[in-house]
């Protein structure tokens, strides 16, 4: 299965028409929560919003995720060692009111486990590649080097 | 996530949540009451807590890695002189949180765990738990 997932907030009706225009080229079901979108898909399960538990559930058992570039996604998908692949929310579409995704995905692009799909055509054939050669997460997230030596340095010196 | 770097130290962690921090190894993890900007009481109650755990184990460092229970004890830190560190949670990749933003005013230095919210002075950006 293959779980999409665009945030509790606000809808993201460019990933989630992408992504019911893909799921009938795949041979497993696509299961999507929507947000508060327009757009009404026909190929895939659809939940407005999901609890906690049924959206960590929903990620334990998925092959892969299909997500916005929202953190709490991130965090949930490498603590399950699921790979995800971020469609980042863009400004100028009306999707978010500031380009944070944008950013975010820039630092997160190329860490073991997430993909960054940057245009929406290029959508399937990126799920496909992933489903194909599975890039998973390499264990829990780790502190970076720089942040745990920034620590050590504040402690011991007061500088960071 | 950080234990690396604060393990070769005397450290007292505070958590509002006893349970998760004996879930990671930590037993004797103070506790203090969970509180936000829409809870003032409890908010009260956990300034006083951090303001009385802050005099009991005299730190010569304070370190938040975010919300208002970890800046009340930034700012208990700064009452009695220690270096305060602020690391706003990774979590936070839009805007620095309301507590980060305070810090950046109290706590000697202040990180964001994003690149692009980051300033030459407060919020730097040295690295991220992700």
């Amino acid at each position: 299965m293959i779980l999409v997932t665009v945030g509790m907030q606000l809808g993201f009706d460019r990933l989630i028409r992408a992504m019911d225009e893909i799921a009938p080229t795949l041979d497993m079901p696509v299961i999507a929560q929507t947000g508060r979108g327009q757009y009404c898909p026909v190929n895939m399960e659809t939940h407005e919003s999901l609890d906690a538990g049924e959206f960590e559930a929903l990620v334990a058992e998925s092959k892969l995720i299909v997500s916005h570039a929202g953190v709490g996604t991130v965090l949930t998908a490498q603590r399950l060692r699921k790979s995800v692949i971020l469609v980042p929310r863009r400004a100028d579409m009306g999707e978010h009111r500031n380009d944070h995704q944008l950013a975010t995905a820039k630092q997160l692009s190329g860490r073991p486990g997430i993909l960054v799909v940057w245009h929406a055509a290029e959508l399937g054939a990126a799920i496909r590649e992933s489903l194909a050669n599975p890039d998973l997460p390499d264990g829990e997230p780790k502190a970076s080097a720089e942040l745990l030596n920034t620590v050590s340095s504040f402690i011991e010196r007061g500088q960071v | 996530m950080m234990r690396s770097s604060l393990d070769p130290h005397d450290v007292c962690y505070a958590t509002t949540h006893k349970d998760m921090a004996a879930a990671h190894g930590i037993e004797d993890a103070a506790e203090l009451p969970d509180c936000n900007q829409r809870t003032p009481i409890r908010a009260l109650f956990c300034l006083i807590a951090a303001i009385r755990l802050v005099l009991k184990e005299r730190p010569s460092t304070v370190i938040s890695t975010g919300a208002a229970p970890g800046f009340f004890c930034i700012l208990a830190g700064r009452l009695i002189g220690a270096k305060t560190l602020w690391i706003d949670s990774v979590a936070n990749s839009e805007q620095l949180s309301m507590c980060g933003k305070l810090s950046k005013h109290i706590a000697h230095e202040c990180l964001t765990q994003w690149s692009h919210l980051a300033s030459d002075t407060k919020p730097r950006f040295r690295g991220a738990v992700l």
